[in-house]
């Protein structure tokens, strides 16, 4: 049985009122905080737990604060990314509707070590109910006297706000989110610069995800050396996943990084194999965005280990044979699904998320929609699998944000491990529009790597 | 505090001002180095980074740090670090990308340039003949919108909108509260005066210089005359609202259209004003100055100020010579 840091007490009934959550022991990291610790030796824990952003880039949580600037006069924010849209993560979502009070707890301890007298928690537009928990709990905090002025007599102040987004997925990268916070158009910032120096109102900003957030806790609780036991190499402390698709026990589960992906999928700790006997095909490891992988690929490396959950092993061998570990939004796929539709799928949203501001995304992400569209319906040609390459190609890196990469690597990645099935609709249309390719050979084990020697 | 610093593009070494952007450097240095820009307008504050033309490549960050970047970098927003290193047409990956841009750019742009204003000083037209592909690979509909009227004077066709945001920044550099700007994401979002609420101010006119396309057009001189028939003279009057500094365009004897004065990268020198644009179209109304320097790739420059010689091989042949000889006279006339 894992460890549950973040997950420990969720399912004490009412753990969503300050009441339950301070019997079980919360805003303990917030007294230790803010009586026996200093800002800097906060951030310090935190460097020393390896915690890493849980948004999905997976940039070490301490180097990021100790990157933010403190000139003189100028107020310093921390802004939590509650904006969470990207297609198969619900963790946060999760996080905030059952334990409120982890974030907020997680959210004075981080202002603190920031030095960040306002806060804001961005919440994304769709999640009103999340919206009124975590106001109600942070009225309920405030009248504990743990925001507000003068926190526990330590002399620092905290103020909390939660800011409901206009629903864009755009706006949960940082730069569009501060924009969106602002009041203007979310559109990403072209950087640098960077909201270390110049985010929110220019003043200096850290935005991190509401699981880095949450993690803190812990981090200060026990201590960063006790949570960086946890895990394997610099992935450490625990992830929550969610684990969606055609899965027996869908949901979100809180995992010690470094459990094997095929534990992951087959334990009943976690979540009990494939639903109605079926086989797995396909794994999107971490988020819509992230490459996806056939069962073979998912389950070992090339090099024949089998892979983790960490952010190492599940990127171990590149865009050619490795994926990434993202937000933790883990969609299994059987036997019946189909990787051409669920590709056209992940295009139409972001070419429906595309903010339109710089052109290769802007255009770009519509073109691919329309001839995956075109693909899955029979009417494709052959020449359209080379184009979307092609096409994907020529937007991955060349836009402002990540959202042209994010765009171009399910499509880019599914044609590369899935080419026959793609060939598959061109060549049959009549049959692909009335059962699907099946396993095909995607389960196959992998040929042994041969070592090259120079002859 | 004016520090120098030195960056090399394309083998090209040059001292510029700390802070300087790799694309002013290299517009200093001058040539086919120079990156294009098709939203990046160094009049416009907060301009740029959008249209990502201007790609390149840093293949050493600086003295200090000489790891290359990552990724290609729009030169018009990267400033430059001492000892930069840029390679622009040097680079294959620049080109393939830009090339890509082009293409991009053109999947929803209705190539009606027979019958668009902008044509001949269009600097997507110019863009894609110098980088694009001589077809595209898209094969679906385009978007088309019907026209809007923003004021009187001023029509807004978005089909042709490549949305560099570059008359979103002048309206918002001119006027004091926002109504114009973009509404909708994505390929559907569109350059709107907030529900068509006209720009009211002196400067409005302005837009129709800073739209690189066809997109913004003058509604008193649309479908007048194409560009290149008409000639350019720079003249300036007295103006209490603006500096008075403009081109005319003349065709014949009548001046059928005033813009600002636009330099080699299209920007315009000074902003104008309405009553300039719009209603001084007599000749009585002007200072004339001289005829306005044309860059020589410009078709406008075809038929005015630079002679169009026959080719050398005509000229050394006798018998050719002969052939072509109201041709030699028409040369010496003009």
């Amino acid at each position: 049985m894992g460890r549950k840091l973040l997950l420990e007490h969720i399912n004490v009934p009412g753990i969503n009122t300050f009441e339950v959550y301070r019997q079980k022991g919360g805003y303990r990291a917030v007294e230790k905080a803010l009586k026996s610790l200093s800002p800097e030796d906060v951030v310090e824990e935190v460097k020393k737990s390896g915690l890493r952003g849980r948004g999905g880039a997976g940039f070490p949580t301490g180097m990021k604060w100790s990157f933010l600037a403190k000139p003189e006069g100028k107020p310093r924010y921390l802004v939590c990314n509650g904006d969470e849209s990207e297609p198969g993560t619900f963790k946060d979502r999760y996080l905030m509707t059952h334990i409120p009070h982890l974030l907020i707890e997680g959210m004075i301890v981080s202002s603190y070590a920031l030095g960040a007298n306002t806060s804001y928690i961005y919440v994304r537009g769709e999640m009103m109910p999340q919206i009124r928990i975590l106001e109600k709990a942070i009225a309920e905090a405030k009248n504990a006297g743990f925001l507000g002025k003068n926190i526990l007599g330590s002399g620092f102040d905290l103020e909390l706000y939660v800011q409901p987004g206009g629903g864009a997925y755009i706006c949960g990268e940082e730069t569009a989110l501060i924009e969106s916070l602002e009041g203007k158009r979310g559109n990403p910032r072209i950087k640098p610069p960077f909201p270390a120096i110049s985010g929110l109102y220019n003043c200096p900003t850290v935005v991190n995800n509401v699981e880095s957030i949450a993690a803190t806790v812990p981090i200060i609780n026990d201590g960063g050396e006790e949570y960086a036991k946890i895990g394997i190499g610099r992935s450490t402390g625990t992830k929550l996943i969610s684990a969606s698709g055609n899965l027996n026990r869908p949901g979100v589960y809180e995992i010690e990084l470094g459990v094997p992906v095929e534990e992951f999928i087959y334990s009943e700790e976690y979540c009990g194999g494939i639903a109605n006997g079926k086989r797995l095909k396909a794994v999107v490891a971490g988020g819509s965005s992230v490459p996806i992988l056939p069962t073979n690929l998912i389950l070992k490396t090339v090099n024949g280990e089998s892979r983790l959950m960490t952010y190492e092993s599940l990127a171990d061998g590149g865009f050619a044979s490795g994926t990434m570990l993202g937000s933790g939004g883990f969609i299994a796929y059987d036997e019946d699904q189909c990787i051409v539709r669920n590709t056209w799928n992940f295009s139409r949203f972001y070419h429906h998320e595309s903010c339109g501001q710089c052109s290769p995304c802007r255009e770009g992400t519509g073109w691919m929609e329309k001839v995956l569209h075109r693909l899955e319906y029979g009417h494709g040609k052959l020449s359209d699998i080379d184009l979307l390459v092609d096409v994907s190609k020529k937007i991955e890196g060349n836009t402002i944000c990540p959202l042209g990469d994010a765009a171009a690597w399910p499509v880019a990645s599914a044609i590369r491990h899935f080419r026959d099935e793609f060939e598959w609709h061109v060549t049959n249309p009549q049959e692909a529009m009335t059962r699907n390719y099946g396993l095909a050979h995607y389960a196959d084990p992998l040929p042994k790597v041969e070592p090259v020697t120079a002859s | 505090m004016s520090e120098k610093v030195k960056v090399t593009i394309d083998g090209i070494t040059i001292d510029v001002e700390a802070g300087t952007t790799i694309l002013t450097a290299a517009r200093q240095i001058g040539g086919d180095i120079v990156p294009p820009a098709m939203c990046y307008y160094s009049k416009l504050q907060g301009s740029g980074g959008k249209c990502r033309t201007c790609l390149v490549k840093v293949s050493k960050g600086s003295e200090k740090d000489p790891r290359p970047m990552p990724k290609l970098v729009a030169s018009c927003r990267t400033t430059v670090m001492d000892g930069m290193e840029v390679q622009n047409i040097t680079s294959p990956e620049v080109i393939e990308a830009r090339k890509g841009v082009v293409e991009m750019l053109l999947i929803n742009h209705p190539l009606d340039c027979p019958v668009c204003d902008q044509a001949g000083e269009c600097h997507l037209q110019d863009l894609s003949y110098e980088h694009g592909s001589e077809a595209t690979r898209y094969e679906f509909e385009r978007r088309t919108f019907d026209r809007i009227d923003i004021g009187d004077k001023v029509q807004l066709h978005m089909t042709r909108c490549i949305l560099c945001y570059r008359c979103v920044y002048t309206a918002d550099q001119i006027t004091e509260n926002r109504v114009h700007g973009v509404l909708g994401r994505g390929d559907a979002a569109e350059i709107s005066t907030y529900i068509e609420k006209a720009i009211e101010n002196e400067f409005s006119g302005n837009v129709i210089d800073v739209c690189p396309v066809g997109a913004l057009t003058d509604k008193t001189f649309r479908f007048k005359n194409r560009v290149w028939f008409t000639k350019p003279v720079d003249a300036h009057r007295d103006c209490p609202t603006c500096s008075g500094k403009v081109t005319l365009w003349y065709k014949g004897e009548d001046v059928i259209r005033v813009t600002a004065r636009k330099d080699e990268y299209g920007e315009v020198e000074e902003f104008i004003c309405n009553t300039c644009r719009f209603d001084k179209k007599k000749t009585d109304d002007w200072v004339i100055e001289g005829p306005r320097k044309i860059a020589n790739h410009s078709v406008i420059s075809a038929n005015h100020y630079e002679q169009l010689m026959p080719p050398p091989v005509l000229r050394t042949n006798p018998a050719l010579r002969e052939a072509n000889k109201e041709q030699f006279e028409r040369t010496t006339k003009l």
